[in-house]
């Protein structure tokens, strides 16, 4: 070997530390981007393989009841490949020791037993038999929920008359990926779930016979999605059709999109915020390890070594740091992007995973990594080369320093020199002052951006469960019902409060902007069971203490305007509507009316896109008299058990939303996904704190070995000298934490950009205690770092100092 | 012993009116004020003067360490100070031997590899164990400098700097700080390398004494060469009273 090579390998030992330190920092940078474009990859290519091979309907179409023989018309729309109809009905679900009643969505299977579209992937058991009426296959998250199993039995209300229904089977479907119960906002797998029966039954229990409410189309390649969709609602108008639609607003796909755009934006923004920090870092720290290797390249000069043999002794050993580094990050990027792939999948019950390993990320990361370490070597190399050799292997020449404040020097007769020292120090770097500033600035911002989001996400409860929808549970009718019931629901053991609302579905269309969105009527007011002797087609007496409030920007209620719609900020920005102007309204149901509304409100909401208006005004313009679909109400907790009881019992009722469940479940939920997800890039985050905090402290000590031993040979002691480096630290570091704040927002709001979609925004909240938690990691690996290299300095060469120059 | 015939003297140095100016910041030192001087091959030319007079600036810019701010240095007929970086380089990895004053070894090598550095790229080098045997340092091969004295380090500085064979030699202060015995070891080995491939040397020394081994003395002050000294009988090392 080589005796540079030599050289090069002994160096890497005796640095191993420091060495280690860098390739961890290249390791974070370089996983993030495989992790996170890794697992976005792989779950939309599950997720397409998974639509491929079940065949996801393209179309959808709901209808009040539609005679079989329509399909024939149906199936000659031009463009369309298959179609099939079926009867989805909701019904409230009874379940043996589980106290709260459930919601289930019922779905009718072809006569022939199996769906051609949206076919179902089998886990356990089979699916009913075309002639069997109480069996029932469902869906796999529900079914490990309360542990069912072929042979297990539950109760359901269908049609108004509890049945005793049997799982023959548990199944998956690329239908309901994502499934959420009505009027909840998340997946609770043992409140809602998804029930397959036998056509026969279901036509049976809901006197559909010969007839069916829901039809799902699959569309050849050259089909046009608006031609079908505008054929296929003329087709159902005279029965009820709710107008057709897309994926796009198929609420598993959507929530599923989002959730990958989610991902996505996570692909597309960390990794180039980590990659970038990481350039920078290493950069700044090879720069500075090499400056002080001045003398040596002077010396290999001297020697008669040319430039380039000298400028890749030293790529070569930055090289080796960040081959070591990429490879540690090819393999924790991979390691956790199948983690959180598999930890996706999971979640959304993908019955299987196509894992994508693309070696585009590797590659790229991995130019990435080298050419910032190398254009970091280069550079100083070609300092220090560019020296004469006799000034290069000379020490560099004593600095020049400034006089501190000539004027306030009167200040410092009363700091020790120590101090004097630290100060001058650092005024005379300046610029090498500034960058480790930077960097540990940097290293606060990442975490900072790691680790927000559980802020946002509380921000987001609060405002939700706490601010806006305050009711405990919301109960859907099963048919639209006169607004007397609201008082009966009054009268039920433990309701509190009650309050009405009835939702439409609709198209809202602004110029040229559509939206299909449903318009939920509420009262402007609450009423208390105890003003139940109140009429309730009064007009309803503000209680000031509504359950559902809308709120705005600032988070204060808005009282609910009379007349006109109030949109969410979203939906407004989406059709670009602004208070007073006119929305055309196209009513699906009931009167299927097309009104122009104006807008008089606009409101937050940080879930989905809605819109609401007074349900007087509403009933009004459908010309019908006083019609609710459900009522949020507030449930006194003592009575609960026996609320639950009734209502599981009351035919009228199909599905109920209970918001502490949800809330509860959104937790989990959250600790799921976010946590495990914030937890990775706060470890890498964590990482490169450290590396920065620690190569920062060590390149210190050596810059200024000389000066410190010196310092010791006069006679101070281990614990002074050390003070000069810890107290540059401690100063460095105090800068930094205000400006890694600053930054950290600022990559946060980057982030939060991406994270929107239609069903979800993410509101830039940082919470306090993720600034203190992220300056405190950092501060936490200075300190540990100066504890280090403070045990170095005990060890500092005095001999070394005296034996040579200066 | 005598001085180099004149038939057979050929000039390899050959220095008129070199100036040297360091700027730091604002202050100027004039580290060589006009030198003119020669060095013919196969010499040994010792620098004698005071601490800070210009002696080690002489031999950086004559071994291409480096630049003159002014004056000529011709090496055999080439003007070295024309050369750009490359020739530069070139000319050091075949023409010259370094001894530094402060040593220069690299503390992850041993001895022994510390001249390999220089042999591996040299055209007709020793073994390294070689050139450490001249130095009388073959039971240290293996040490690091870390655990040689500082006159065992400068030896090895010796052996790295001979062990190409250069066909000049220039020495800072080898024996420095060295005793007289390991003083006298230095020096015979200097000599013997002289002797055998007619290496033109060059030797700055605080020593007076030492003086006695070259075949010319020159004395600095000021930037300036004050006079210069030619020995009529040159001592051995081994005769010289330290
Ligand atoms: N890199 C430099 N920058 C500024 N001044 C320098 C530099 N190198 C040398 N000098 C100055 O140039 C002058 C000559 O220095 P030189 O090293 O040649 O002296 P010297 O004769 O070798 O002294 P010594 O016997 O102490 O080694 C001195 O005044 C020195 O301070
Ligand atoms: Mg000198």
């Amino acid at each position: 070997m080589k005796a540079l090579d030599k050289k090069l390998l002994r160096d890497l030992m005796s640095m191993w530390a420091q060495a280690l330190a860098v390739a961890l920092v290249v390791a974070a940078g370089v996983a993030t981007l495989i992790l996170a474009v890794g697992a976005y990859r792989s779950l939309d290519e599950t997720r397409a393989a998974y639509y491929e091979r079940y065949r996801f309907a393209h179309v959808f179409a709901v209808a009040t009841r539609a005679p079989r023989g329509l399909m024939k018309r149906v199936l000659e729309l031009p463009g369309v490949a298959a179609a099939e109809a079926r009867i989805t009905k909701n019904a409230l679900l009874d379940i043996d020791r589980f106290t709260q009643p459930a919601t289930g969505l019922v779905i009718s299977l072809p006569s022939n037993g199996v769906p051609t579209l949206n076919r179902l992937y089998i886990r356990s058991g089979r699916l009913p038999q075309p002639g069997e009426t109480t069996a029932v296959a469902i869906n796999e998250d529900f079914a490990a929920a309360h542990d069912f199993r072929p042979g297990s039995q539950f109760k359901a209300l269908l049609g108004g008359r509890k049945r005793t229904l049997t799982v023959v089977g548990t199944v998956l479907s690329p239908e309901f990926i994502y499934s959420v119960g009505p009027g909840d906002f998340v997946p609770d797998d043992s409140r809602f779930g998804i029930l397959w029966m036998a056509e026969k039954a279901v036509e049976a229990a809901y006197n559909l016979e010969n007839a069916f409410n829901s039809v799902s189309l699959s569309l050849r390649r050259d089909a046009s999605q608006e031609d079908v969709i505008s054929r296929l609602d003329a087709l159902l108008e005279r029965y009820g059709g709710r107008g057709a639609y897309d994926r796009d607003d198929q609420f598993s796909h959507a929530f599923l999109d989002s959730e990958l755009d989610q991902l996505s934006a996570m692909a597309r923004v960390l990794p180039p915020i980590f990659l970038v920090v990481t350039a920078f870092l290493i950069n700044m720290v090879l720069t500075r390890l090499i400056a002080l290797e001045r003398e040596e390249i002077g010396l290999f000069k001297a020697l008669g070594y040319g430039r380039l043999a000298v400028a890749s002794h030293y790529l070569k050993l930055v090289m080796v740091i960040a081959a070591a580094g990429i490879v540690i990050g090819f393999g924790l990027g991979t390691w956790f992007g199948d983690l959180l792939t598999r930890l996706y999948g999971n979640f959304f019950h993908f019955p299987f995973l196509v894992f994508q390993r693309n070696v585009d990320v590797y590659v790229i990361s991995a130019i990435v990594a080298s050419t910032s370490a190398g254009l970091g070597t280069v550079r100083a190399v070609r300092s220090a080369i560019n020296l004469p050799p006799a000034v290069a292997m000379q020490p560099p020449a004593p600095a020049v320093y400034r006089r501190l404040w000539s004027r306030g020097a009167v200040l410092l007769r009363h700091v020790s020199q120590l101090t004097i020292m630290v100060f001058r120090h650092l005024m005379r770097w300046p610029l090498r002052a500034a960058t480790t500033t930077l960097g540990i600035a940097l290293a606060i911002a990442v975490l900072v951006t790691s680790l927000f989001p559980v802020g946002s996400v509380n921000f987001m409860v609060d405002f939700t469960f706490f601010q806006s929808d305050r009711q405990d549970a919301s109960i859907t009718f099963a048919s639209e019902t006169a607004d007397r019931v609201v008082q009966n629901v009054g009268r039920l053991p433990g309701v509190m409060v009650v309050e009405q609302f009835r939702t439409v579905s609709t198209k809202m269309r602004l110029r040229h902007n559509e939206r299909r969105v449903s318009i939920v009527g509420r009262p402007a007011g609450t009423y208390l069971t105890g003003d139940m002797s109140q009429a309730p087609d009064l007009p309803p007496r503000p209680t000031g203490i509504d359950l559902s409030r809308l709120l705005n920007v600032k988070q204060e209620p808005l009282a609910m305007p009379e007349t006109g719609l109030v949109l969410t900020e979203k939906l407004a920005l989406l059709l670009k509507a602004r208070r007073g102007d006119l929305v055309e309204v196209e009513f699906l149901e009931s009167s299927r009316r097309t009104v122009r509304v104006p807008v008089t409100e606009i409101f937050q909401s940080y879930f989905g896109l809605s819109a609401f208006m007074n349900i007087r005004a509403l009933n009004d313009l459908l010309d019908e008299g006083a019609v609710v679909t459900g009522v949020h109400i507030a449930i006194d907790e003592r009575f609960e058990e026996v609320l639950y009881g009734i209502i599981k019992n009351t035919p009228a009722l199909t599905a109920i939303a209970l918001r502490k469940a949800s809330l509860v479940k959104f937790r989990e939920t959250m600790a799921q996904n976010i946590v495990f997800m914030t937890g990775v890039y706060s470890t890498l985050g964590i990482i490169i704190a450290f590396g920065v905090a620690y190569n920062s402290a060590r390149i210190q000590l050596s810059e200024r070995a000389r000066e410190l031993a010196s310092l010791r040979v006069l006679g101070f002691t281990r614990a002074e000298v050390a003070r000069i480096l810890t107290t540059e630290l401690a100063i460095v570091t105090i800068i930094a934490v205000p400006i890694g704040w600053i930054l950290g927002r600022g990559f946060a709001w980057i982030l939060i950009q991406g994270f929107e979609s239609e069903l979800y925004r993410v509101p830039l909240v940082i919470e306090r205690s993720t600034y203190a938690q992220s300056a405190l990691i950092v501060i936490g690996a200075v300190v540990a770092s100066a504890l280090i290299v403070r045990r170095r300095v005990n060890r500092l060469d005095l001999i070394e100092v005296l034996k040579t120059r200066e | 012993m005598s001085i180099p015939q004149t038939d057979e003297s050929t000039e390899v140095f050959q220095a008129t009116g070199l100036t040297k100016v360091y700027r730091t910041g604002d202050v100027e030192v004039h580290a060589l004020r006009g030198v003119d001087m020669t060095l013919y091959e196969g010499e040994v030319a010792v620098f004698l003067g005071p601490s800070g007079s210009g002696k080690s600036t002489l031999l950086n810019i004559l071994g291409g360490l480096d630049a003159a701010s002014g004056g000529r240095v011709i090496f055999r007929g080439e003007e070295l100070t024309g050369f750009d970086e490359r020739s530069l380089t070139l000319y050091r990895r075949r023409n010259v031997g370094f001894v530094f004053q402060f040593y220069n070894l690299i503390s992850s090598l041993t001895a022994r590899e510390n001249v390999a550095l220089v042999t591996e790229i040299s055209d007709h080098p020793m073994r390294p164990e070689e050139a450490l045997a001249l130095v009388d340092l073959s039971d240290r091969m293996d040490h690091f400098p870390a655990q040689l004295s500082g006159g065992e380090q400068q030896r090895v500085a010796i052996a790295r700097a001979i062990a190409k064979r250069p066909e000049v030699l220039l020495c800072d202060e080898p024996t420095g700080a060295l005793d007289s015995k390991v003083g006298i070891v230095v020096l015979e080995a200097l000599t013997a390398i002289n002797e055998e491939l007619g290496t033109t040397t060059a030797i700055i020394t605080h020593n007076a004494a030492i003086r006695e081994i070259a075949h010319r003395v020159f004395y600095f002050a000021d930037g300036r060469i004050a006079s210069t000294h030619i020995n009529q009988r040159r001592l051995k090392p081994r005769d010289v009273s330290w």
